[in-house]
């Protein structure tokens, strides 16, 4: 069972990965990275269980506290990017480059 | 066996909500598909003998986070939706085949780990599940858990002094805003009195319905702007109304086109002169629509223009 | 006879004859400093502090006279000079008192001279300035008791030269000359200033009566190297072969300091080096001596032959200044027999070669600073003077009887002879050379027609000018026989270099004097019929092979141009090249490589957060495969 468990986690983590690399929208964007974490989270949690320590589990909570955290600060970068710029996209903050 | 319904349940219910969530077009769309894997991701830790974490999944995640992120889209614009066509070159190609390589891995990973039975949590949930989580954070992580704190108050911080908006003109004055009114009626022959009230008859007494002018046409500022556009999209808004909303709208558009124009020159006038460039490339738009503002049409107008 | 010893001495004259040195030091310093304010009085002052180094001297001299000769070496130290090194101090004796007398009496008087020679030249004073440094740097370099003392002055008197040369820096001949001097004599100073190394490290002290007196016992070798380093030196400053190039073009300067300079003073210092340092370094019949003899005896052929054919009136003294020199290396190398024959050379030398320069000088300032002779012509009507007190200087420098010259040159050919007859026969054909292009110049000079320019007012010089001419002609008529006759030169010089044990009899109807006479009437009587007599063409004719091997100065700046000018320039070149392409050439690759691949890298950098991402994500997956992989080895 396990296994199913991490092969669920993997799928969900490489799904949140292409769609971070594909979607164009910052807050698009931002909600794959929370799907990496989450997936991340279900593996924690998994392993927890497979080795009968709760150490996983402290773990998760962990993740979840600082993707608060995250959150937060990256949702308010969004807004202000977007009350100067008038948009979400991350394609278009583009200026500091070669 | 009920573990293995639920999951086999659960992990197609996250997977293509996970997959919607990458490919709809419309970030709200998005935001619930999240909000779906979120949940049974819940589930799946109660199953897994997870259940505080399983409540705080529900709580923080699906509660406050999501919220957030649903405030957030609400405040940038929820109608814009995403174009997908891609602009990098070769940036979808090698994101699929980068994942795949990844999953591949992974999945190699899991494959080739030789795993016994899980060992299960009883032994160390003696006292429950909550009481042992407790005991761990406030002992073996309670640095970590102290750290944490921090860094919340940290994020609070942050998220206060980026969202802080400093005002870097007087508030404009009653006197201000009535100026401004009949500047614009002069500049523009926009009409400085308030916009007409919606249509009020014998048998309808709705905000839907617009208002008729003395010689018995309708007026079309009388009606609210988002409902004439729900209206023109479903085919039932009067072709007069559309007719002259349509006038407006280019009148709006051209109106918007010029601020744009003035926005950007004034952006790179400032360009490069720090935080006070920002501070009024902030405060540019909130001035100069004030008068705007009691047009609800023009808002999500600018938010389009912009995109 | 040895030297005799050096005796420390304090008090009288003596005990304060750093006086000398100090007092034109003093002015050149006043003058320089002083600035502009100082132009209105500038030369007066110049003058008087030579003459008081002058008045100082005679007083020195007098009470030296006061002591027994044996005890004539006076010692007067100073302070300590290079802690643990050397004393500094200076030497009183017969030989130095000599050089002071010499220095300062003709300094004084060529002084004198050029308060008229420079009265329209705006930078008088700085000229008075740089006189009285070089006579100061002079001083030092005969009165030091020590190599490092000498070293000193030498480089003192080397800067002054190159300031006078290059007095009139703004024509670029001058600004060349003066560099060109001041380079060829670094060679001989380098040479020098190793010589001074290898004495130290030999002797373990630099000072005259330490090195006389350490007892230290180094090998032959040394010994000659360290005489072949001095004589290098000697041959820099003193304009000797092979490093005779710079003293033609040293003409540059004005008038009295070829006088003083260049011709009385400061390039007899080799000759002073020579004697000075003789009878450790330049025992009779070592190698070093030996290779003095062949140097003076090849520059005293030299000069003459370059003097024949040169128009330029102060070239053609300058090459019988180097001959004459020559004459005094050639007495030098002989050993004691000859040290006083040099010395009284050098000191008659000093004054006829000074008048006859005066007097060119006199010429040229009344000729509009012409100094081609086939522009004079029939001078001596319209300078008369000059003519007399130049004719004087003449006659003495070919040693016509009874002279100063006379003397002198006769003693040195009489020792020459007794030495080896072939360098003394050669002597005696320099000497006849001599009266054939100094009778050359004086005819062209001052008889024949007129073939001066059309602008050119011939006018005798004032007073100012003229009197110096006349007190040293008067030098040059008396001085040789006194020193000469009855050997008082020789006795007096004896304690400071030692003297032969046979005192030389002065024979007047030798036969080399004889044939000398023969054979410098015969040259002069060339010369007045090749230029007294006939016409002498205004442009100089193309004349033979040798003509133009003497007026080229015996190919020797062509030699030193294919030898050393031209393989440095091709060595600069090659530096230059192998710095630009080789050196810059791998620095500048590398800085371009660098930054060609950083341009080409940087467009990594597009600015979109999603790249940046792509290329994250793609590096943990390779991160994660080659995990697996070395997990898996």
């Amino acid at each position: 069972m396990t296994t199913h468990y991490l092969v669920l986690s993997a799928l969900l983590f490489v799904i949140g990965g292409v769609g971070v690399l594909v979607r164009r929208n910052a807050i698009v964007v931002f909600m794959c990275v929370e799907l990496m974490l989450n997936a991340c989270n279900l593996a924690f949690v998994t392993f927890a269980r497979q080795n009968g320590n709760l150490d996983g589990q402290v773990i998760a909570f962990f993740v979840m506290i600082v993707a608060a955290a995250e959150v937060v600060i990256g949702l308010a970068i969004i807004v202000t990017i977007f009350r100067t710029r008038r948009s979400a996209s991350v394609d278009d903050v583009n200026l500091l480059k070669y | 066996m009920g573990e293995t319904i639920t999951f086999w349940v659960l992990a197609v219910v996250s997977v293509s909500a996970a997959l919607g969530l990458v490919f709809s077009r419309k970030a709200v769309y998005s935001a619930l598909m999240l909000g779906t894997v979120m949940l049974s991701l819940a589930v799946l830790y109660a199953v897994q003998d997870a259940p505080f974490l399983a409540a705080v999944q529900i709580i923080v995640y699906t509660g406050a986070v999501m919220m957030l992120f649903l405030f957030v889209l609400m405040l940038v614009g929820v109608d814009s939706s995403d174009s997908l066509v891609e602009t990098i070159r070769g940036q979808r190609f090698w994101a699929v085949v980068a994942g795949l390589a990844f999953a591949a891995l992974l999945g190699l990973g899991v494959g080739n780990a030789v795993l016994s039975a899980p060992k299960g949590l009883e032994a160390v949930t003696a006292k429950g599940n909550v009481p042992s989580l407790a005991e761990l954070i406030f002992t073996r992580y309670v640095f970590a858990f102290e750290v944490t704190s921090a860094l919340l108050i940290t994020a609070a911080l942050g998220a206060m002094v980026l969202a802080h908006r400093e005002r870097i003109a007087p508030k404009p004055t009653q006197k201000d805003l009535s100026r401004a009114r009949f500047v614009e009626y002069g500049e523009h022959g926009r009409n400085p009195a308030p916009l007409p009230g919606p249509g009020t008859y014998a048998r309808h007494n709705a905000i839907d319905m617009p208002a008729l002018l003395p010689d018995g046409s309708v007026a079309p500022l009388s009606v609210n702007r988002v409902l004439a556009r729900r209206e023109a999209a479903e085919g039932t808004l009067a072709p007069e109304i559309a007719a002259a909303l349509e006038a407006e709208e280019r009148e709006a558009a051209e109106r918007t086109a010029d601020r744009h124009e003035e926005l950007v020159h004034h952006a790179s006038g400032v360009n490069g002169s720090g935080p006070n460039g920002a501070a009024s490339n902030g405060a540019g738009p909130t001035a100069s629509a004030a008068p705007a503002d009691e047009s609800p049409a023009t808002g999500p107008e600018t938010g389009e223009e912009a995109k | 006879m040895e030297p005799a010893k050096i005796i420390e001495h304090s008090g009288g004259v003596i005990g304060v004859s750093w006086l000398l040195i100090a007092l034109p030091l003093l002015g050149a310093a006043f003058l320089l400093l002083g600035g502009r304010k100082t132009d209105k009085f500038g030369h007066l002052l110049g003058v008087a502090t030579a003459v008081a180094s002058f008045v100082v001297g005679v007083l020195v001299f007098l009470q030296l006279l006061g002591f027994d000769p044996a005890e004539r070496r006076r010692a007067v130290p100073l302070y300590d000079f290079i802690p643990g090194l050397t004393k500094m101090g200076l030497l009183v004796d017969p030989l130095s008192i000599s050089f002071v007398l010499l220095i300062t009496g003709v300094g004084s008087l060529i002084h004198i001279y050029s308060i008229g020679y420079m009265a329209h030249d705006p930078n008088r004073r700085r000229f008075f300035a740089y006189l009285n440094l070089f006579v100061a740097a002079m001083l030092l370099l005969v009165l030091a008791d020590n190599y490092i003392g000498l070293y000193v002055g030498w480089e003192g008197v080397g800067l002054a030269s190159y300031l006078l040369i290059g007095f009139w820096q703004h024509k670029p001949s001058a600004a060349t000359a003066a560099k060109k001097a001041f380079i060829v004599n670094r060679v001989g100073d380098f040479g020098l200033a190793i010589a001074i190394f290898t004495i130290f490290t030999a002797f373990n002290t630099v000072s005259f009566a330490g090195v006389m007196e350490s007892g230290a016992d180094p090998s032959q070798g040394t010994l000659t190297a360290i005489g072949l380093l001095l004589l290098l030196g000697a041959c820099g400053k003193s304009a000797q072969l092979p490093l005779q190039s710079w003293l033609l073009d040293a003409m540059e300067g004005p008038t009295p300091v070829s006088a003083l300079i260049h011709a009385a003073t400061m390039v007899t210092a080799g000759v002073y080096l020579v004697t000075r340092s003789g009878a450790m370094f330049f025992p009779e019949g070592s190698t070093a001596a030996i290779a003095v003899t062949i140097v003076g005896v090849a520059t005293l052929l030299a000069g003459a032959i370059i003097g024949t054919a040169k128009d330029d009136i102060k070239k053609a003294l300058a090459g019988s200044t180097m001959s004459q020199i020559g004459y005094m290396m050639l007495a030098a190398g002989i050993g004691p027999a000859g040290y006083a024959f040099a010395i009284a050379h050098l000191i008659t030398h000093g004054f006829f070669k000074a008048d006859m320069f005066l007097g060119a000088g006199s010429v040229m300032h009344g000729m509009n600073d012409e100094v081609d002779m086939r522009k004079y012509g029939g001078l001596r009507k319209v300078m008369p003077i000059t003519f007399a007190t130049f004719l004087v200087g003449y006659l003495a420098i070919i040693g016509f009887p009874l002279l100063s010259g006379y003397f002198t040159k006769d003693g040195i050919i009489e020792s020459a002879m007794e030495y080896s007859s072939t360098l003394g026969w050669l002597a005696v054909l320099g000497a006849g050379i001599t009266g054939f292009y100094m009778s050359r110049l004086v005819f062209m000079t001052f008889f024949g027609k007129k073939r001066w320019e059309a602008d050119a007012h011939p006018h005798e010089s004032p007073a100012v000018m003229t009197w110096p001419l006349i007190i040293l002609s008067v030098g040059s008529i008396f001085l040789g026989g006194f020193l000469i006759v009855g050997n008082r030169f020789m006795t007096f010089l004896g304690p400071a270099v030692g003297q032969p044990e046979h005192l030389p009899s002065f024979h007047p109807f030798s036969v080399p004097g004889l044939v000398t006479l023969a054979l410098v009437a015969a040259g002069a009587a060339l010369a007045w019929f090749k230029y007294g007599a006939a016409e002498v063409p205004v442009t100089a004719p193309r004349g033979s092979f040798l003509t133009t091997f003497a007026r080229r100065d015996l190919y020797g700046d062509a030699l030193n141009e294919a030898l050393f000018m031209r393989p440095g320039q091709w060595l600069t070149r090659l530096a230059v090249f192998f710095d630009n392409r080789g050196i810059d050439g791998l620095v500048n690759g590398i800085a371009a490589g660098i930054g060609g691949t950083s341009g080409r890298l940087r467009r990594v950098q597009t600015g979109f957060v999603r790249s940046y991402a792509l290329s994250i994500f793609i590096g943990a997956a390779i991160l994660v495969g080659a995990w697996f992989v070395v997990g898996n080895l």
